[in-house]
């Protein structure tokens, strides 16, 4: 009835699981009651939950994103104080099959649950922003992908407390993942959450390629976007390109492991090699997945408070593509030791080293941008420039590591490890931290804390070099990854300083929920009342803080680069804002609670999967594709917003533009 | 190139004259729908690839097991290829019918294009069947393996499709030919035909290049 769910499967017997869960419980139930007490069900409901707004949608994902941010760093402190401890005769306190659990789910959340709906929702909440339209191509199915996230992030995390997670790293490499080594259900909540988790990214990736290829307001053509658009579309290709091999990837070792077939098992003519390869295949494109719209976001960053136009636009836009391109080249740069040969090695190793052109180029065009420029140091800022510094060190480090010879004796090291978490923290956490600062005040009408913010801002720069400078030098010594227990103690130190800068991102991010509380109490300080709380050059800008629900009243009309940015010179220049337009109806899509149910029965289907209770797998599946039928049978699809509302909007927006254009022009 | 020249020459749509560089704003609906249902139909084509790339390379990993020259009947797939080929031509026909609101014959055609996926279907169930019998199911060897997913998961795409002309068959009839309805025909027609080209493939690769003496 149940398949192999059993009571065994709470972990009694571990103190650490058991009580972790019990307290996220507590804490989750509470925050349900709290929300009840205040009368909060149906706004939450009605303005987020079924929402297919796109700006909803995104806050959605960076709420999603900043808890899982806890939860993965939850995990890192575990193992830093692990490693710390663990050393010659200490055995630490976290015996080997828990600690490889905890390495699995830091890397599987921090990439698939914290970074990619981070960006996800930055994506979701600025391209249409910036691209002067309404909503995204398909509304309805951008809620449908947020709630596919959340229902991989939701199996993910319910492994903590029913049954165990995977222990064979973040990408399951067989034959370790196969069911003869791992024959627990921790593979199976890793494999199936992603896969639940990966269809909504790619539901996203073809909503926002149509969206940024199709809806477009009038003039905004291609050498017009801003750069985040473009770094955003980039992204969407690849995820388009690149989510598919995955999700193939993750089919056939469940295949492997529920029906027993040999694509990648040691036997029957099994090639586990031919796994290293597919995913791969996904797996370096998705660093640039992240990476991409990192760069983007700083690049409106710099360029904002500069005070200039992005130096080199159409080389950035090329050096983008470039990227794009070239990062479905190098794959095998993870494998080197595979033994390919040395001329495969040595073309992916080239290939590998020629990324880092176009990336260069993209760093000389932000630097020639603040060159000159009159520079706000606001918090965005500080974390473009600690990027500029940061990633470059790490981008080195990943030459080295293209050169084979190299990686043949660094491979599978914290020398490694040290590479990645310096690109992905220096590229993708700061340029999350620096856009999620930076677009703030348009999501929610006020600007974050700006001490505190900067406070923040120190703590993942010099805890990050603190962390993982130590583990280069281990690298070198010969560290290699993933070590519960440390043999030599000499690497004490190394380890000590590591664990100090683990902490000091802990008060990082402890702060960041002080300024995110702060900032709400005292957010009459700091009012964005104008929508244009930076001085900023891009369409997002143009419209209130928070933006009405159909962002433009009318869809602006594009001249130029820097849509925004001419049409305030413009209004400056002859003292007064531009024609009062003539408004219309707006017709806007309906709320739909398709997506939230969508992934319930997704979720029921993939726990049942996970514990082969066949019955309920095939009732989720039958209400997931009766919600379907059910949502394509209504009969309203829009709702209208009458010319008279929108004007109204509209003219309390031309009021406050007015008075600040009286500010900026009047005589000094 | 003008706007007409490259909608004669089809780099554009016909009836649109928005060359990609946005002077007209938003599209409309009857574009960016089907737009968007390419870009999935070329992200599932992306996930076959991966499972090509799976069978080329595990194509001769029989371990000890029956080759494809021992398993695979040409004469059987013929008759499969010409159901899966004509049940899209028919497809086509459904689609002319939809364009011009006869409901008759739009729910005709469907029929049709369904009985032929099911023919087809039915045709891969008795290969995969008698497969099996003889002791060549997809746990024999990673080549059976290859073999049954990658041909499976096209069988699963057809099923997934029988599932989908029914219920469009089931809404033209209670919603007659709405505009957002006759969109979706035309995703679901895309979709079909997107099946008949991977299903050229796997002929190709799969059965001829793996029945070649």
């Amino acid at each position: 009835m149940l398949g192999k769910l059993t009571w065994h499967a709470i972990p009694f017997d571990q103190p650490i699981p058991l009580i972790t869960s019990l307290i996220v419980i507590l804490i989750i139930g509470a925050i349900g009651i709290w929300v009840w007490r205040k009368g909060w069900w149906p706004y939450l409901w009605n303005e987020y939950i079924t929402s297919t707004d796109h700006k909803r949608i995104g806050i959605m994902y960076i709420v999603l994103a900043l808890v899982m941010l806890v939860r993965g760093f939850a995990d890192a402190l575990m193992m830093r104080a692990q490693q710390s401890l663990a050393i010659g005769a200490s055995q630490g306190y976290l015996p080997p099959e828990h600690y490889d659990q905890i390495f699995s789910a830091h890397g599987t959340i921090m990439i698939f649950f914290m970074a990619m709906p981070f960006i996800i929702g930055l994506m979701n909440f600025v391209v249409p922003l910036q691209l002067g339209v309404r909503d995204v191509a398909f509304p309805t199915m951008n809620n449908v992908s947020f709630w596919l996230t959340a229902s991989g992030a939701l199996l993910v995390n319910l492994s903590l407390f029913i049954g165990e997670f995977s222990r064979t790293g973040w990408l399951a490499f067989p034959p370790l993942s196969e069911k003869a080594f791992s024959p627990g259900v921790g593979v199976d909540y890793y494999l199936v959450a992603l896969q639940i988790s990966g269809v909504g990214t790619v539901l996203t990736a073809v909503n926002f390629v149509t969206t940024i290829l199709k809806v477009r307001a009038p003039g905004m053509s291609y050498m017009r976007m801003p750069v985040f658009t473009w770094t955003s579309l980039a992204a969407n290709l690849l995820i388009l390109a690149a989510f598919p091999v995955l999700t193939a990837t993750y089919a056939m070792l469940m295949l492997d492991r529920y029906l027993g077939f040999h694509f990648f098992t040691n036997n029957g003519g099994g090639n586990s090699m031919l796994y290293m390869n597919l995913i791969w295949v996904w797996g370096h494109p998705e660093v640039y997945i992240l990476a991409l719209p990192s760069f983007g976001i700083f690049s409106e960053v710099v360029s904002t408070f500069s005070g200039k136009p992005l130096f080199g636009y159409r080389s950035m836009v090329y050096a983008t593509l470039a990227i794009c391109i070239i990062s479905f080249m190098v794959w095998l740069h993870h494998f080197f030791t595979m033994g390919a040969g040395a001329d495969v090695n040595a073309l992916f190793g080239i290939a590998s080293m020629i990324i880092a052109v176009p990336t260069g180029v993209k760093i000389f065009n932000w630097l020639f941008t603040m060159y000159g420029g009159r520079v706000r140091f606001t918090v965005p800022m500080y974390y473009a420039i600690g990027f500029m510094l940061t990633f470059v060190i790490g981008g080195l480090t990943g030459v080295l590591l293209a050169m084979p010879p190299v990686d043949f004796i660094v491979h599978n090291s914290l020398f490694l490890v040290a590479h990645f978490h310096n690109v992905i923290i220096g590229a993708v956490v700061f340029g999350v931290m620096a856009g999620y600062t930076y677009w703030f005040p348009k999501a929610l009408g006020f600007t974050l804390d700006e001490r505190l913010g900067k406070m923040i801002f120190w703590c993942w720069f010099i805890g990050f070099y603190l962390a993982w400078f130590p583990e280069y030098a281990l690298g070198f010594m010969g560290a290699t990854r993933r070590l519960q227990h440390i043999a030599d103690p000499s690497w004490k130190p190394y380890l000590d300083v590591a664990m100090i800068g683990a902490l000091v991102i802990l008060a990082g991010i402890v702060l960041t929920v002080v300024q995110l509380l702060y900032s709400i109490k005292t957010r009459d300080r700091r009012l964005d009342l104008t929508g244009d709380p930076w001085d900023g050059r891009t369409l997002e800008w143009l419209t209130l803080s928070p933006p009405p629900h159909f962002n433009f009243a009318v869809l602006p009309d594009v001249h130029g680069e820097e849509a925004y940015w001419t049409r305030k010179l413009t209004a400056i220049r002859e003292e007064k804002l531009i024609e009062e337009p003539k408004y219309e109806d707006i017709e806007m899509p309906v709320n739909t609670p398709t997506g939230v149910i969508c992934a319930f029965f997704a979720s029921l289907t993939g726990f049942a999967v996970i514990w082969y209770i066949w019955w309920l797998a095939i009732l989720g599946l039958i209400g997931a594709f009766a919600v379907l039928v059910w949502y394509a049978w209504r009969d309203e699809h829009e709702h209208i917003i009458p010319a008279a509302e929108v004007a109204e909007l509209e003219r309390e927006r031309r009021r406050v533009r007015a008075e600040l254009l009286k500010t900026l022009t009047a005589p000094a | 190139m003008s706007a007409t020249e490259a909608a004669a020459i089809g780099l554009t749509h016909g009836s649109s004259e928005d060359t990609g560089l946005g002077h007209r704003g938003p599209e409309s609906k009857s574009i960016v729908v089907p737009y968007g249902f390419w870009l999935f139909v070329l992200s599932d084509i992306v996930l076959f690839s991966a499972l090509f790339a799976t069978y080329a390379a595990l194509s001769h990993a029989t371990d000890g097991g029956p080759t494809s020259n021992e398993l695979f009947d040409r004469t059987l797939v013929a008759v499969e290829t010409l159901a899966l080929l004509v049940s899209s031509f028919i497809c086509g026909l459904a689609m002319i019918a939809a364009k011009r609101r006869n409901m008759a014959w739009t729910q005709i055609w469907l029929l049709v294009t369904g009985l032929l996926g099911a023919v087809f279907l039915a045709i891969e169930l008795y290969e995969f069947g008698h497969m099996i019998h003889i002791g060549a199911g997809p746990q024999r060897s990673a080549f059976l393996s290859s073999f049954f997913t990658l041909v499976g998961c096209h069988g699963a795409h057809v099923t997934a499709g029988l599932l989908w002309i029914g219920t469009m068959m089931a809404q033209v009839w209670a919603k007659g030919f709405r505009p957002e309805i006759v969109r979706r025909l035309l995703c679901l027609s895309i979709f079909w035909h997107a099946l008949d080209i991977i299903w050229v493939a796997i002929f190709t690769i799969v059965y001829l290049i793996g029945t070649l003496p």
